[in-house]
């Protein structure tokens, strides 16, 4: 970013928008608001009693229709942090089994009046949907294929938190670039922030046009790693093995997966990232995950921080008054 | 009665006409054309004064509509169809066999011109399906199938399951003199797509159907109609690579023709991402592609390489469409917007004058078909539509006469309109914003 428009655009303290359906809707300044917050939000985490009132009497309903451990886990703890009242609704108990529509589920939802709804989605949109339809304000936890806001965000916090800037980076991402919403969210937000995105994959897994979003695509891993200060690995699923975009994942670890040798390449100072949950010896092996450039534990960490700080300011909260 | 409409521009490509002409209705035929035709000639009928912008021509003909009658009454009914056809100002539709049960065979097609029939607005010709069942396993009864009404066999919503059962169905509908219409897409390669595959679908994480998914099945089906000696229309065409497979086709002498929808040569991907992100009425089959691809549409339609413009008429309910993009059907209304989109676009876009326009509007989804009108040659059958062509229309959802109001051009503004629609000597739709002293009449 050219030094004059750094000095004209003056720092965001708050969100424009009552949403978070994705990076894409985010402007730069936006983003370093919601990194700088959960700075405040992590010291939160850090304390003996991990908990402030910001949401008291504030009703959260995480409306997932999609498994998920490790993402819904992350939101609750981070709401009961913040002293919010939570709801989980599950897709298993829920009426969807009966036929009903995201629409009708959503509008029921919102008459029993929630102060916010934290979706998770099969499909790509479905957040933009209820966003037309909902007062309450919603925190895109997934869609589709679409985005994952909140993890790029908690990724861009690691980032920074290790190389105390994400501008200038050179940010290898490796896996299944076609399937993934954690590379969509995390391509737009390193590209805002201006690194140097390089993303990876067999070019049966790389989606037409992908190029246009502003990254160098490469299918030789050892490109895309060499002098790169992050490397970022994305889950492979078993099923698109079975969908023949691979032949096995023996062969995709034989040429994508991330080991030692293939790290040397990259800066001395590599970090490792992974969104989880991982798969050992298919897209990573042990060495590395377990290894000492590996941040993969300190991200979950971050995750819970980092959707303190979207829940807190989508909620009207002021970045100061964050940690009273 | 006799009716006398004076004072319009006559635009009839088929005769070569275009200018000052008066046309004379009588029972229900054109009786005759000419150049200040004395009102006396109307021996007592009616006299229609119109202004000189307006303009006279062949009726307009939709070769592909999907009227959901029977099984999907809730969509749309041949007789909310109709009505909606003479609102855009065609005075035929030609429909599509995806009903349920599908049409294919003489009862259901029996079916539906009963129920034209007691609508009584614009003519409906029946598709009839190519495979029983649409199943794309073995032929339907299509010499039935003929003697009932269909005009042409087609397994649109699906492509004909194999180039061995194109082939059979062209060699066989070829004793009938019955065009194979073909829904061009590759399976495969479509997958579970539901957008243009590209950078928008790539970006908001869409699982995308390749352009050359249609003009694969495309080139299939033109080397099959060069080798029997039959004839395919390409239906709803939609990509780059499928216009250079027909103008190959073409220019080696196959009977191939092409037809384009409105949204294919007006909108792109970009609409899935704005005014309204992943808004399912931009969500159609095939999909809106890119630049590239509908300025080939419009290049098509310039250069002659285009037969067609047909509207795909897909209408759906409210409640199927507001749902998860993935999870909605595909398809848009289109017979009351193709008249403002044709004519604003193309016309005064500068792209192609009126009297191409009636050509890919009337004349040619006549002769492709082989059903009378495309002509106001003395003695066809009063089929006319006339044009306001300087006369602006907002398109309000709300506002459409079919039972279904999936557009995406809601809001949008266009210049040329319907004026009226003659069918057989009967006018069956005034646009009541037009001034004309002209009222539709009862059955």
């Amino acid at each position: 970013m050219d030094a004059s428009t750094t000095e004209v655009a003056l720092p965001a303290t708050s969100l424009r928008s009552k949403d978070l359906l994705g990076i894409a809707e985010l402007t730069p300044e936006e983003i370093l608001l919601i990194l700088d917050t959960t700075e405040a939000m992590k010291e939160i985490s850090q304390r003996q009693i991990k908990k402030v009132p910001a949401l008291r009497g504030r009703t959260v309903v995480n409306l997932f229709f999609e498994a998920s451990t490790r993402t819904r886990t992350s939101f609750e703890i981070a709401e009961k942090r913040l002293s919010a009242d939570t709801l989980g609704v599950a897709v298993a108990s829920s009426s969807v089994v009966k036929g009903e529509t995201l629409v009708d589920t959503a509008k029921n939802i919102e008459a029993m009046g929630p102060s916010m709804i934290v979706l998770r989605h099969p499909s790509s949109g479905a957040p933009h949907l209820l966003s037309r339809l909902c007062k309450s304000p919603i925190i895109n936890a997934g869609d589709g294929l679409h985005e994952h806001p909140t993890q790029a965000l908690l990724d861009a916090f690691t980032i920074r938190e290790r190389k105390g800037r994400i501008a200038g980076l050179k940010v290898a991402i490796v896996g299944d670039l076609l399937h993934s919403r954690v590379l969509r969210s995390n391509v737009l937000l390193l590209t805002k922030l201006g690194a140097e995105v390089w993303v990876c994959g067999p070019p049966t897994l790389i989606p037409m046009g992908l190029e246009r979003m502003g990254v160098h695509t490469t299918s030789s891993i050892d490109a895309a790693v060499d002098g790169a200060d992050v490397v970022m690995m994305l889950r492979i699923q078993l099923e698109r093995m079975e969908g023949g975009f691979f032949p096995s994942l023996r062969e995709y670890f034989r040429v994508f997966g991330m080991t030692d040798a293939r790290l040397r390449r990259a800066k001395p100072d590599v970090i490792v990232m992974h969104p989880g949950p991982i798969n050992r010896g298919v897209e990573i092996s042990s060495e590395v995950a377990d290894g000492p450039y590996s941040v993969i534990l300190d991200q979950v960490a971050n995750g819970v921080a980092a959707r303190m700080a979207v829940l807190y300011l989508l909620a009207g909260g002021v970045p100061d008054e964050a940690t009273a | 009665m006799k009716r006398l409409l004076k004072g319009a521009r006559v635009v009839d490509p088929a005769n070569g006409r275009d200018g000052a002409f008066d046309v004379l209705i009588d029972g229900g035929v054109i009786a005759k054309v000419g150049k200040n035709l004395p009102a006396s000639l109307a021996d007592g009928g009616q006299v229609v004064s119109l202004p000189a912008s307006f303009v006279v021509c062949p009726g307009f003909i939709d070769m592909h509509v999907h009227l959901r009658e029977p099984g999907q009454e809730h969509k749309e009914t041949v007789a909310t169809g109709v009505a909606s056809a003479v609102a855009g100002g065609f005075t035929a539709v030609a429909c599509m066999p995806n009903t349920s049960p599908v049409n294919d065979n003489a009862g259901v097609t029996e079916l539906i011109l009963k129920k034209a029939a007691d609508a009584n607005l614009a003519r409906v010709y029946p598709i009839g399906a190519v495979s029983r069942g649409q199943k794309g396993e073995s032929l339907a009864d299509i010499a039935e199938l003929k003697a009932a009404g269909c005009v042409a066999i087609t397994d649109d919503g699906h492509p004909v399951s194999t180039a061995l059962l194109a082939r059979r169905a062209m060699e066989y509908a070829s004793m009938f003199n019955m065009p194979l219409i073909e829904h061009c897409e590759d399976p495969s390669l479509k997958g579970d797509g539901v957008a243009h595959e590209g950078p928008m679908a790539a970006s908001l994480g869409l699982k995308g159907i390749p352009g050359i998914a249609e003009a694969i099945t495309a080139g299939r089906d033109i080397l099959v109609a060069e080798m029997v000696g039959g004839h395919v229309h390409v239906a709803h065409m939609s990509a780059w690579t499928t216009l250079e497979a027909v103008r190959q086709g073409k220019s080696r002498g196959v009977k191939v023709t092409c037809e384009v929808a409105p949204h294919h040569f007006t909108l792109t991907d970009a609409m899935l991402n704005a005014p309204v992100p992943y808004d399912t009425n931009t969500k159609m089959n095939p999909p809106l592609r890119e630049a590239r691809d509908r300025d080939a549409m419009l290049e098509g339609i310039r250069d002659g390489s285009v037969d067609v413009i047909a509207t795909d008429h897909a209408p759906h309910h409210a409640d199927e469409k507001n749902v998860e993009f993935d999870r909605a059907p595909f398809g848009i209304v289109g017979l009351e917007t193709a008249i403002p989109i044709a004519m604003q676009t193309l016309v005064h876009g500068g792209v192609i004058g009126l009297s191409r326009l009636v050509e890919l509007m009337s004349v040619n989804p006549a002769r492709i078909i082989n059903v009378p009108g495309g002509s106001l040659s003395e003695g066809q059958p009063a089929d006319i539509t006339i044009l306001a062509p300087d006369q602006s229309v907002t398109i309000d959802r709300t506002a459409l006469v079919s039972k279904s109001k999936n557009t995406p051009y809601h809001g949008h503004t266009f210049r040329g309109v319907a004026a009226a629609t003659i069918v057989g000597g009967r006018v069956v739709f005034v646009n009541n914003a037009s001034g004309l002293a002209l009222a539709a009449e009862g059955r």
